[in-house]
């Protein structure tokens, strides 16, 4: 068997990719800032807290979207405004009946799917607030819309034909890379992977600024990490997958660890942060 | 050269150069000269505190919340330059928000290769410090040689360090290919030059 690998994914997985993650550590700032953690093998025991819950309620859903999105979509030259910034590009982007993925629901929070339109037949608003109830404090769901949002800026750039209308203007990150990914060509079990080396990769490359660890030393932390937690990748592609084909976002996984929750609301409310979260 | 900033919509200009240099202070200068004629809005980016939005919001150069902070993850040039991300969001929701003329981003103090990315930015100024050295111009470097517009700041302490500020504009000038260079002192004196250069680069609809 051949394992084919869609080049595009690449860029997805590159922590050069511009979509503002180099200023989040993925909690763990908090962690340092309170002497939690010191070391390389203090950074790989926090990502074996939390890459088995919270990763894993990410990767879900990223599969899942990536499921979701049904129907190949026409592809479009890029059409990016760039001086525009952010402004409504004039060139129209596919039609919502091009694709399964419009909006037909609503969410409580600020910025998610809206409750107009009813043509595809994805309905974003349920996934996003799936999300948004496993995702136990509100620093945090803050935390993924704001990634969500700069992620839908790249992906509207890097991949004009990518169904992301549908969204909202801050949705979930996870559910952003899930469809960036089947974008881009690959599987749900791509949007697994990469949501977990994205966390991974915050953790180890906010560890080194902050710490000033050897970024070899952290190189291989984020190896390990990836090699560990290969299952964790396989059992979210396959609740992702599985939720999405029943329809159905209440199958997606539930987990948490509450310490590095609480740790984001203090970071949150605290002077004198690097890191954004 | 970059096109012109499009009509009808805020004119961004980003602030840049080493820390300490005085950027903080031309951009209260530049609110307070500007304010009455042209609706403005700052976003800065320090390094790990808010402590350039605290300033400009304790002097009162405008409205607290024309003015935000953004936080840059121990990297203020990615933060201009290679991924604008935190600031274009920043910008977005200050032009939702108050619809300005003119945005300045002053960026965290950074070094004399930080400049910023013209996809944030329409006009970008590079500040740089007379006390921080006279041979800086002649070093060039991104910074003194592209900006679109240099300010050598603090010239009143030229005398007191020894630095000789005719010559700094001189090494500017070779460097910068017909672009323009003020000298100022910014805390002691008024920057005419510069406002008249910020004012020309926003169209107000007349
Ligand atoms: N003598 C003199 N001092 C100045 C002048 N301009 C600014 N300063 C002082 O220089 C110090 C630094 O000024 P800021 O405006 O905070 O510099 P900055 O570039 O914003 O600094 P960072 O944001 O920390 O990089 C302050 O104490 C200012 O009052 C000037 O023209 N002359
Ligand atoms: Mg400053």
């Amino acid at each position: 068997m051949t394992l084919v690998v869609a080049p595009e994914l690449w860029l997805l997985a590159d922590s050069r990719l511009p979509t503002g993650g180099h200023a989040h550590s993925g909690g763990i700032e908090a962690a340092v800032r309170r002497g939690l953690v010191t070391g390389p093998d203090d950074v790989a025991a926090w990502l074996a807290g939390r890459v088995p819950t919270a990763g894993l309620v990410t990767a879900a859903a990223a599969a899942a979207a990536c499921a979701l999105v049904t129907v190949p979509v026409e592809r479009r030259a890029p059409s990016v405004d760039l001086l525009g910034h952010g402004r409504p590009s004039p060139d129209p982007r596919p039609s919502p009946a091009t694709w399964r993925g419009a909006p037909t629901g609503g969410s409580t929070e600020r910025g998610g799917p809206s409750l107009e339109s009813g043509d595809g037949d994805v309905d974003w608003a349920r996934w996003d607030a799936a999300i948004s109830a496993r995702t136990p404090v509100a620093a945090l769901r803050d935390v993924s819309r704001q990634q969500g949002r700069a992620m839908l800026r790249t992906v509207r750039a890097a991949w004009p034909h990518a169904p992301v209308d549908g969204l909202g203007a801050r949705p979930h990150q996870a559910l952003v890379l899930g469809v960036a990914t089947r974008a881009a060509g690959g599987t749900p079990h791509d949007a697994a992977a990469l949501a977990v080396h994205h966390l991974t990769g915050q953790v180890c490359s906010a560890a080194v600024r902050l710490l000033g660890l050897d970024p070899l030393a952290l190189a291989g932390v984020h190896a390990r990490a990836l090699a560990a937690h290969g299952p964790v990748v396989g059992t979210a592609a396959e609740a992702g997958t599985a939720a999405a084909a029943a329809r159905d976002p209440d199958l997606l996984p539930t987990a948490t660890t509450p310490w590095p929750e609480v740790l984001a609301v203090l970071h949150a409310r605290s002077e004198g942060a690097l890191f954004a979260s | 050269m970059h096109d012109h900033p499009k009509p009808g919509r805020a004119v961004r200009i980003g602030i840049g150069g080493p820390v300490g240099c005085g950027k903080t202070a031309l951009v209260a200068a530049l609110c307070r000269a500007l304010r009455d004629e042209l609706s403005v809005a700052v976003v800065t980016n320090d390094i790990y505190t808010t402590e350039d939005a605290d300033f400009l919001r304790r002097e009162a150069v405008l409205d607290a919340e024309r003015i935000v902070a953004v936080r840059t993850g121990c990297c203020p040039h990615t933060a201009i330059r290679d991924d604008v991300t935190a600031n274009l969001d920043a910008v977005e929701d200050l032009v939702e928000r108050f619809d300005p003329d003119l945005v300045l981003v002053e960026s965290g103090g950074d070094n004399l290769t930080a400049t910023f990315s013209y996809g944030l930015i329409d006009r970008q100024i590079f500040v740089v410090d007379t006390a921080g050295g006279d041979d800086v111009p002649r070093k060039g470097g991104p910074g003194v040689a592209g900006a679109d517009l240099l300010v050598i700041n603090k010239v009143d302490l030229g005398p007191l360090v020894g630095a000789d500020t005719e010559r700094m504009a001189a090494d500017a000038a070779a460097v910068r290919d017909g672009k323009p260079t003020a000298l100022v002192s910014v805390r002691t004196a008024p920057i005419p030059e510069v406002v008249d250069w910020v004012r020309a680069q926003v169209r107000v609809p007349a």
